[in-house]
């Protein structure tokens, strides 16, 4: 897809939008709808589309499959540090109120981190999966 | 209760149950799997369906409104639709890995290479 | 309505034979069921169906098919009555198990009575979060979505692994597995 002008000036201009939109759904996500689930596959279908029109090299250099690596489980390990970090501080595993300090603010604050753990995992679980299949075909 | 109150559990049934002919009835891998999707996303409008509140809206407090759809299943098929393309996309990769391996992907094609051997 | 047009698709997706178009259509029928989401108050549901269904799914579908085959070869000579047979009988179970259901938007429903008015009476106050199906998502039932999250990233190690590493030899010449068939109905009588 590497000539069709069209495609490649229109997805260069959508970009910076779907990945703000991602962006503003993953932190909107708690007084709008959104969340981490939603901002990452949404920020996963926006990588996709630009690795499509402009080639899977050129999307690897963006994201290098190292990173993305990381990045899966860096997520993941976000979520549980957050529920450790409660236990460290003398609750229950996962129990947001002890990590600030007037009580609904600890809630906010712990479902701020553990939704941007979700959306990192999730839109790099779906941009490694693209790169593994869409890179199987060539040799 | 009306006949209409049941319509989209219906339908739903109908769905659920055209994903599983696709499943039990076709032999091609690929087709299978979309299958399964079908057969997935009638199970996610029955849990929908069932948390709808008539008259009510979504379940993002505001003011103004009194009455809102349960938000339970929606956290629940929420997880549950991020989930299931994870592992359709390991599926995939496992049709993608048959394929490498027998050069097709129906079943009975398999099955008799498998009793060749 | 949106539903009678869902049970249209998956129809035309069980009669196509041509992969690609069935792939397409099961893109389409995300898209509709999102829009039906959307109709049932679902909304963070409808985005994700939308963002999932219509486009990641549909890629790794089209990604399958570019690495295999993209026409259904359809078994001669096999009968699918017992197939349909069962999933009918099926079907009419569940349909007679639906009539003891509470009617679609009854506000009575026990699914309303439980757990659903505290959160809703109380999310806000407890979470300062307003959008409910968040704060049940990430707080009250946090070790729930742990574990999803778990499987997610289980799935995406699991497809590192069977894509990721180095592409063997395919185990004979294109040719090859097509000749396989000729033999292919007097095998079929096999177990």
């Amino acid at each position: 897809m590497q000539r069709h002008f069209v495609l490649r000036v229109t997805t260069k201009l959508l970009m910076p939008f779907i990945l703000l939109f991602a962006l503003y759904v993953q932190f909107h996500g708690d007084f709008g709808p959104g969340g981490g689930f939603q901002a990452g596959v949404i920020f996963g279908a926006g990588f996709i589309l630009y690795a499509l029109v402009y080639g899977i090299e050129s999307a690897r250099r963006v994201a290098p499959a190292g990173a993305l690596r990381v990045l899966i489980s860096a997520g993941l390990l976000l979520y549980i540090g957050v529920g450790y970090a409660g236990l460290a501080l003398g609750a229950s595993f996962l129990d947001y109120n002890v990590l600030s300090a007037p009580a609904p603010k600890g809630q906010h604050l712990g479902i701020f981190l553990v939704e941007l753990g979700v959306g990192v995992t999730v839109a790099a679980t779906m941009v490694t999966v693209f790169f593994n299949f869409a890179g199987r075909g060539r040799d | 209760m009306d006949a209409l109150g049941l319509y989209n559990y219906w339908i739903v049934i109908v769905l659920m149950m055209t994903g599983f002919y696709v499943v039990v009835s076709r032999g091609n891998l690929v087709k299978k799997i979309v299958g399964l999707n079908i057969f997935q996303t009638s199970m996610f409008i029955l849990y929908i369906s069932m948390g709808k509140v008539a008259g009510g809206t979504a379940p993002i407090l505001a003011e103004g409104f009194e009455t809102y759809s349960n938000p339970l299943p929606h956290v629940l098929i929420l997880t549950a639709i991020v989930v299931g393309v994870a592992t359709t996309a390991l599926g995939l990769a496992l049709v993608v890995r048959i394929n490498e391996a027998y050069g097709t992907v129906e079943e009975d094609e398999i099955q008799l290479q498998d009793q060749e051997a | 309505m949106l539903l009678s047009f869902l049970a249209v698709i998956a129809i035309g997706i069980l009669r196509l034979r041509n992969l690609f178009a069935v792939v397409m259509l099961s893109g389409i029928y995300s898209l509709l069921s999102a829009g039906l989401f959307v109709a049932l108050d679902a909304v963070d549901v409808a985005f994700t169906e939308a963002a999932v269904g219509g486009g990641i799914a549909t890629f790794l579908m089209l990604g399958t098919l570019a690495l295999t085959t993209d026409r259904e070869k359809l078994p001669e000579g096999r009968l699918q009555i017992i197939p349909l047979l069962i999933v009918v009988a099926t079907g009419a179970l569940l349909i007679y198990g639906t009539l003891d259901m509470p009617g679609y938007g009854d506000p009575t429903a026990p699914i309303h009575q439980h757990v659903a008015p505290r959160y809703l009476a109380d999310a806000e106050r407890e979470t300062s979060v307003p959008n409910v199906v968040t704060a049940i998502l990430a707080s009250y039932r946090s070790f729930d979505t742990m574990g999803e999250l778990a499987v997610i990233f289980t799935a995406g190690i699991g497809v590192m692994l069977l894509l990721g590493g180095a592409r063997k030899r395919r185990g004979g010449p294109s040719g090859g597995p097509s000749g396989g068939p000729s033999g292919g109905p007097s095998g079929d009588a096999s177990e």
